[in-house]
């Protein structure tokens, strides 16, 4: 089974390859344009109040929602291809984001934000200085989950003409052409353990010393 | 929504396919979970093994996953099951051991000194303290499983997801409105139940 | 009662022993106090009575029997377990709290009942006022409180207290562990009391076992101790203000002499007061003798700073005198 799944690749290397770069580029993008918009975001809602709630419970409801009817939702608007998938997973990727920046800046110590502001520095400098560093671990563990998240659901952005590993799983499933599904499944799934640990490293490494476990 | 009004039968029994194969899945997935979170919260090693596996587990893309199981089970709701139960593993595992340790030492020690055995300890005590901790894991296993309940479709599942796909291979909108957001509304409902609950057993457990 | 015999106990990791081969009898009815510095044995020795902790060498009897033999959790259910965090059960009522003992030994549901509303007034807590409630609506006090009935539930013969008092404001402390001795005066229990505060061990115990290094230093009354501390570290132990310890255990009215007594006000002493309270008086007015009166305001007597000398270098041995007439022991 494996053998014939390996044939498959080898007859189909540049097909293979353009939809693991597709998968790679709509994630990436997704997570970026993601990032971009949430984590300034929630550092704002942060240090703000109410109109706060308002935002993090979409944000809630937002990552309730399952990742197929979000894309499917998106196509009959905006029709299928890359932009709409890129779309539908940037808004799958915004809650955890949004959710872990605003949490993780609410939880630094109020005594030490005290203490800074007390030092003499600006809002923007207890901001950049202070509080980001300490919340940058949990900031980054919101963008691991949204990264794996993310990959996953570009996985199913084959549905709706997004390219990406997907292609193989569905056509091999409707063909029930194994090897294919194989060439498919596999990679995917290596994909995302590899980011997973690939972010995990990342987090781990921005972990500032002070603060890592002993 | 014309659509919906005309042909609400056959999304009631899309529902219904949806839920009975979620609950089916959280059903086994909390039993299983259960038995090896107590075992867990005793002892470090099995803890770090079981969260490695399950999380290990967690992170394979759900499409990816179900098609993987095809070779193994074919097609239809046993695989979807499968895949949620492996899904829910690392979420509730995790919680039903952090809930069981959270609870205060003196508490069980109190517990035992009084004579209570083990096994009281665990049912009389830890477990209903752990509660709270145990449902918040639970919401989560919950949102979860209806998420792969969605995709299972492909693979001849049934639930919501079935009026999804023939939406878009019919390129009829109407279905894929009704099927995604019915689905997402039962998401949050779940969601928003759980978390209830989850609030009320916490001010109980104080 | 209690008897432990060459007691032993190692921990991984430490190269000295946690408890090295401890021998201690505690008679029945009587309130020993372990106490010595942090780490000297003392919390372990008490768990080693309710098997919390297994000994590694010797042996541990209660009323005659070797409880190394017994199965521990029946030998629990016999032992009232106080603890300093206290560890109520935040899920159930007070009542429910109380009962737990009584339901782990089958006790009818009505004779549980009846018992628990027993201990509510006997530790001070109206029932039909706290039976219903929950741990999360109790001060520590109220709690601690709850947590001596619930260890008196099943009528132990023995308890185990280990530093009960402790996270307690002092204020509190202090009626507790008044409360407490009144308590325990109407029972006949046999308890194990560990603390880290000689005060404390001086105020609720019988006979006082100081431990150093798992080791017992010195097993005698209070006021044996601190006449006549076993060595230096018993000495300073106890504190340098030993003497006025002592003093604070003896009765002013032992300490009287006849006579007419002193004319000035200021200089008065009531009869229930200690001989330190008579000593706090002379400071005050700055003479050398105080008027002991009773409580209509007669004269019974005075104090003099030369007899209460005397009885201190006389009595050395602690042994106990005739009590006078007018003081309360």
């Amino acid at each position: 089974m494996f053998i014939e799944a390996w044939d498959y690749l080898a007859g189909h290397q540049a097909q293979f390859l353009a939809a693991l770069w597709r998968h790679v580029a709509l994630s990436a993008s997704a997570l970026a344009i993601a990032a971009a918009i949430a984590v300034p975001l929630g550092v704002r809602l942060a240090d703000k109040g109410g109109g706060a709630l308002v935002a993090i419970n979409a944000a809630n409801i937002g990552r309730t929602l399952p990742s197929l009817a979000v894309l499917a939702l998106v196509m009959p608007i905006m029709g299928t291809g890359f932009a709409p998938s890129l779309f539908a997973l940037t808004l799958l990727a915004l809650p955890p984001i949004l959710i872990n920046t605003h949490t993780a800046i609410r939880q630094v110590d109020p005594d030490i934000v005290d203490a800074a502001r007390g030092m003499g520095m600006t809002a923007f400098e207890i901001v950049r200085k202070v509080e980001l560093p300490i919340a940058l671990p949990v900031i980054f563990a919101g963008i691991r989950t949204a990264a794996v998240q993310v990959v996953s659901g570009a996985v199913l952005a084959a549905y709706i003409g997004g390219g990406g590993l997907g292609d193989f799983i569905t056509a091999g499933i409707a063909m029930m052409a194994l090897p294919q599904l194989l060439v498919g499944a596999i990679p995917a799934t290596l994909l995302s353990l590899g980011t997973d640990a690939f972010f995990g490293w990342i987090q781990r490494a921005l972990t500032p010393s002070g603060l890592r476990a002993p | 929504m014309k659509w919906l009004i005309n042909h609400w039968e056959d999304v009631l029994i899309a529902l219904g396919e949806h839920v009975a194969i979620a609950l089916t899945a959280l059903v086994i997935a909390s039993v299983v979970s259960l038995a090896i979170g107590i075992w867990a919260a005793k002892d470090e090693r099995v803890h770090r093994f079981a969260l490695a596996v399950s999380g290990f587990l967690y992170t394979i893309p759900t499409l990816a996953f179900l098609a993987l199981l095809i070779p193994v089970v074919g097609l239809g709701k046993t695989n979807a099951i499968i895949c949620m139960v492996a899904f829910s593993l690392m979420i509730l595992i995790r919680n039903v051991a952090t809930g069981i340790r959270e609870v205060p030492e003196e508490v069980t020690d109190a517990a035992r000194g009084m004579g209570m055995r083990p096994a009281e300890v665990l049912f009389r005590v830890e477990l209903p303290l752990a509660l709270p901790v145990i449902v918040a894991g639970l919401r989560i296993a919950a949102v979860t499983v209806i998420s792969v309940t969605v995709v299972g479709a492909y693979v001849n599942a049934g639930g919501l997801g079935t009026l999804i796909f023939s939406g878009m291979s019919n390129d009829f909108a109407p279905k894929i409105w009704t099927g995604a957001i019915t689905a997402c509304a039962l998401a949050v409902v779940a969601d928003l139940s759980l978390s209830r609950l989850e609030s009320r057993l916490k001010a109980r457990a104080v | 009662m209690i008897d432990l015999d060459a007691l032993s106990k190692a921990f991984p990791g430490s190269p000295r022993l946690a408890v090295d081969r401890l021998t201690l009898s505690i008679p029945a009815g009587e309130v020993c106090v372990l106490i010595g510095p942090s780490g000297c044995g003392k919390t372990t020795t008490m768990r080693m009575i309710n098997r919390m902790i297994e000994p590694d060498a010797g042996t541990i009897r209660v009323e005659g029997r070797n409880i190394l033999h017994s199965d521990p959790v029946e030998l629990r259910r016999s032992i009232g377990y106080v603890i300093q965090q206290v560890g109520l059960f935040p899920h159930w009522s007070i009542a429910d709290n109380i009962a737990t003992v009584p339901r782990l030994l089958g006790w009818e549901p009505t004779r549980t009942r009846a018992r628990v509303d027993e201990l509510l007034s006997l530790v001070g807590m109206e029932p039909a006022q706290y039976r219903q409630r929950f741990p999360r609506e109790l001060s520590g006090g109220q709690k601690q409180r709850v947590g001596v009935a619930r260890a008196l539930a099943a009528d132990p013969p023995v308890m185990l207290m280990d530093e009960p008092f402790g996270a307690l404001d002092p204020i509190t402390r202090t009626r507790l562990q008044a409360e407490f001795l009144r308590i325990l005066r109407g029972l006949r229990k046999t308890i194990v009391f560990v603390t880290h505060d000689i005060d404390e061990a001086i105020k609720m115990g019988d006979r006082i076992a100081i431990m150093r290094d798992g080791r017992l230093v010195q097993y005698d009354t209070p006021e044996a101790i601190l006449a006549q501390p076993a060595d230096a570290f018993v000495d300073e132990f106890v504190g340098s203000d030993r003497a006025l310890k002592r003093l604070a255990l003896i009765p002013a009215a032992d300490v009287v002499t006849a006579g007419a007594g002193v004319d000035d006000p200021g200089a008065r002493v009531p009869a229930d007061a200690s001989a330190r309270d008579a000593l706090s008086a002379m400071l005050a007015t700055g003479v050398d003798r105080v008027t002991l009166i009773d409580a209509n305001g007669a004269a019974h007597g005075t104090i003099t700073l030369a007899a209460m000398r005397v009885r201190l270098t006389a009595r050395g041995d602690g042994s106990a005198i005739e009590p006078h007439p007018l003081s309360n022991t």
